[in-house]
């Protein structure tokens, strides 16, 4: 997946007449000249999108992939040209253990993540198909509040809630609970608790997004079908698995997909968790490793296409399926 | 508040069918049905709790938070952290830096992420199928692994610590969304209604200034309202790019701030979160359900 996103343009001329229910919009002031000025109007509607496109994410992606396969470092941004050095970047990366720890808890970080989120966020939504008004709208008056709220502001109430001598997590667990080891307990020293923690936030900033495009496609699910699944016999439980989540996989299958993405490149919450004192070596994902080979960038560049190649692995088989669904 | 949380049924855009609000199920024993209203709304107080955390320790003097009894609720509260975050001149620098990435960002988005919308679902051209693949792959893109390469970038032609070179990896990280967003609510509109006007004597161009572009309204709205949250709240990319202290934008001010007070001042921090938190969720809640209702319509729709 190294070519730059923008492909469309390198099309060839397009000898096809435009469809003749779906002409062009604003492009055609006038209706004489519309053969040719609506031949090029949608691909001069598509230049503005293409050039930043182009620009912030093309370029710097075909850039990284050339510097990955050269040496480039510090001497190299004071002028030294780079060397070609071919695969030894990833060489050197993927004969390291340490590199292949990143990327494995990565993946299982993205996978329990994205699998949590997604389970617990289909069991919210048809738990809001089944309640009272009342109660629906606190859900998800709740769930909008926690959505909404920045992620950096999350970051501070999280880090704020597991403080080890104020927060209330420990006070909890210490108190109620009577935990007394938990007193003054610090979460962020252990890898295992830090990711633990991390995966608490992750889930609970995810979830409500889960929640409310689910819940619309539920409510897309036609009234009759359920209907005629309930004369037919069926109890709700088979309704939902039988009938309503079935009708409405692709949403579950783009929100799946979007899980997956999200979780296997987070950043932010990893890192503002670090600062916050715990062991960076021991703890770093994916997004985290690559920002601390900053200073190297050809290295930096190749983790960042091993990462691509990870991410992409991962989604193919969602990617063929939305292609396939957009073909139809 | 819950004037925003309008009737679900009509969260469902374009052909929807008149829906009722919830499955009645069927009276079985109201008291399974109270049960569910009890964990719905326990479900609603977990998730809600680090929101009100925020604010809640945001009026509390720091005497009170350090103790080993929490306080639950924010009686005999103060403002002076409110106070000290906004007699922070380093708070209104961030503000500045924010709302000027913020808006060059959303303007540009919208405006090109409209254009191609439209191109995309109103023109049948050859090329069409790649850009939407386009589109949906660049989501797959792990901005995270480009920041290193997108800074080289910015900074080969001078623009780190700057807000044009910020907005500009911003427009290309919010408009593949917009992009897919603005497309449902492009097809949900009928060509025939266009046509109609057209017949009725309007140009194609009037047609579609005043028949498609009003009923694209709500769409532009919610996508704007996207970029914006976008902007406003993205932190890596501003960390990466921003590295000048007199350029931060809020979050990264904010990220000062917890490392200036962490262990000493929680009621600062949390007045400085709740600050940054309070307009953003104002917006969200005005503009969600439209959010997840046009990426319905973008993934059911063919």
């Amino acid at each position: 997946m190294s070519a730059p996103p923008a492909p469309a343009t390198t099309a060839p001329a397009p000898p096809r007449p435009p469809h003749p229910a779906t002409g062009s919009s604003p492009a055609t002031p006038r209706r004489r000249q519309r053969p040719l000025r609506s031949r090029l109007g949608p691909y001069l509607l598509l230049v503005p999108a293409l050039v930043p496109l182009a620009v912030g994410l093309g370029y710097p992606l075909v850039r990284q992939f050339v510097f990955s396969f050269q040496e480039y470092g510090l001497a190299q941004q004071f002028g030294r040209p780079a060397e070609w050095v071919g695969l030894d970047n990833y060489v050197t990366l993927l004969s390291d253990p340490y590199v292949w720890g990143v990327i494995a808890r990565s993946i299982a970080f993205c996978l329990v993540n994205a699998a949590l989120t997604m389970a617990l966020g289909i069991a919210l939504a048809v738990l809001m198909t089944r309640v009272g008004r009342a109660a629906r709208i606190t859900l998800q008056v709740g769930m909008l509040l926690a959505w909404g709220t920045p992620v950096l502001a999350t970051m501070t109430v999280w880090q704020w809630l597991f403080d080890s001598q104020y927060g209330v997590v420990n006070w909890v667990l210490a108190g109620p609970l009577g935990m007394e080891g938990q007193r003054g307990h610090s979460w962020l020293i252990e890898p295992l608790s830090f990711y633990a923690v991390a995966t608490v936030i992750v889930v609970w900033m995810s979830v409500p997004f889960v929640v409310f495009t689910v819940y619309a496609g539920l409510l897309q699910v036609p009234e009759e079908c359920m209907e005629a699944a309930q004369l037919d016999g069926a109890s709700s439980w088979q309704r939902l698995w039988g009938l309503a989540l079935p009708m409405i996989k692709p949403v579950l299958f783009v929100v799946a997909l979007l899980q997956v993405i999200w979780d296997l490149r987070v950043f932010t919450q990893i890192h503002v968790l670090q600062r916050a004192g715990a062991p960076t070596r021991e703890t770093h994902l994916l997004g985290t490793y690559i920002y601390s080979l900053s200073k190297e960038f050809s290295m930096a560049g190749a983790m960042a296409t091993i990462m691509l190649v990870i991410t992409l692995l991962l989604t193919t088989a969602y990617i063929r399926r939305m292609l396939r669904e957009e073909e139809s | 508040m819950t004037s925003v949380v309008p009737p679900p049924a009509t969260a469902v855009p374009a052909r929807a069918r008149e829906v009722p609000a919830r499955r009645r199920p069927r009276r079985r024993g109201t008291a399974a049905r109270r049960l569910l209203d009890v964990l719905a709304v326990l479900t609603a107080l977990a998730w809600v709790f680090p929101v009100y955390w925020m604010i809640n320790s945001a009026f509390l003097p720091t005497n009170r938070l350090r103790t080993p009894e929490p306080s639950f609720l924010p009686f005999g509260g103060t403002l002076s952290n409110f106070r000290r975050v906004l007699t922070d001149p380093s708070f209104y620098e961030a503000f500045k830096v924010s709302l000027a990435v913020t808006g060059l960002t959303l303007a540009a988005a919208i405006l090109f992420a409209f254009v191609a919308a439209l191109a995309i679902s109103r023109f049948r051209f050859r090329g069409r199928k790649s850009f939407i693949v386009t589109v949906l792959v660049v989501q797959m893109i792990p901005a995270e692994g480009l920041f290193i390469s997108q800074y080289q970038m910015l900074d080969t032609w001078q623009l780190v610590n700057s807000v044009v070179g910020l907005s500009i990896v911003y427009v290309a990280a919010v408009l593949p969304f917009t992009i897919w967003m603005l497309r449902g609510f492009v097809s949900g509109v009928p060509i025939e209604l266009e046509e109609a006007a057209m017949m009725d004597g309007l140009s194609r161009t009037g047609a579609f200034f005043r028949i498609t572009f009003p009923l694209l309204a709500p769409g532009l709205v919610a996508s704007g309202v996207y970029g914006f949250l976008q902007a406003w709240n993205e932190y890596t990319l501003a960390l990466v790019v921003m590295t000048d202290p007199a350029e931060r934008t809020l979050p990264l001010w904010l990220q000062g701030l917890v490392e200036a007070n962490r262990a000493t001042d929680w009621g600062v921090v949390m007045a400085g979160a709740a600050l940054i938190t309070v307009p953003v969720i104002l917006f969200f809640l005005f503009v969600q359900r439209r959010m997840s209702s046009g990426l319905v319509a973008g993934a059911v729709k063919g």
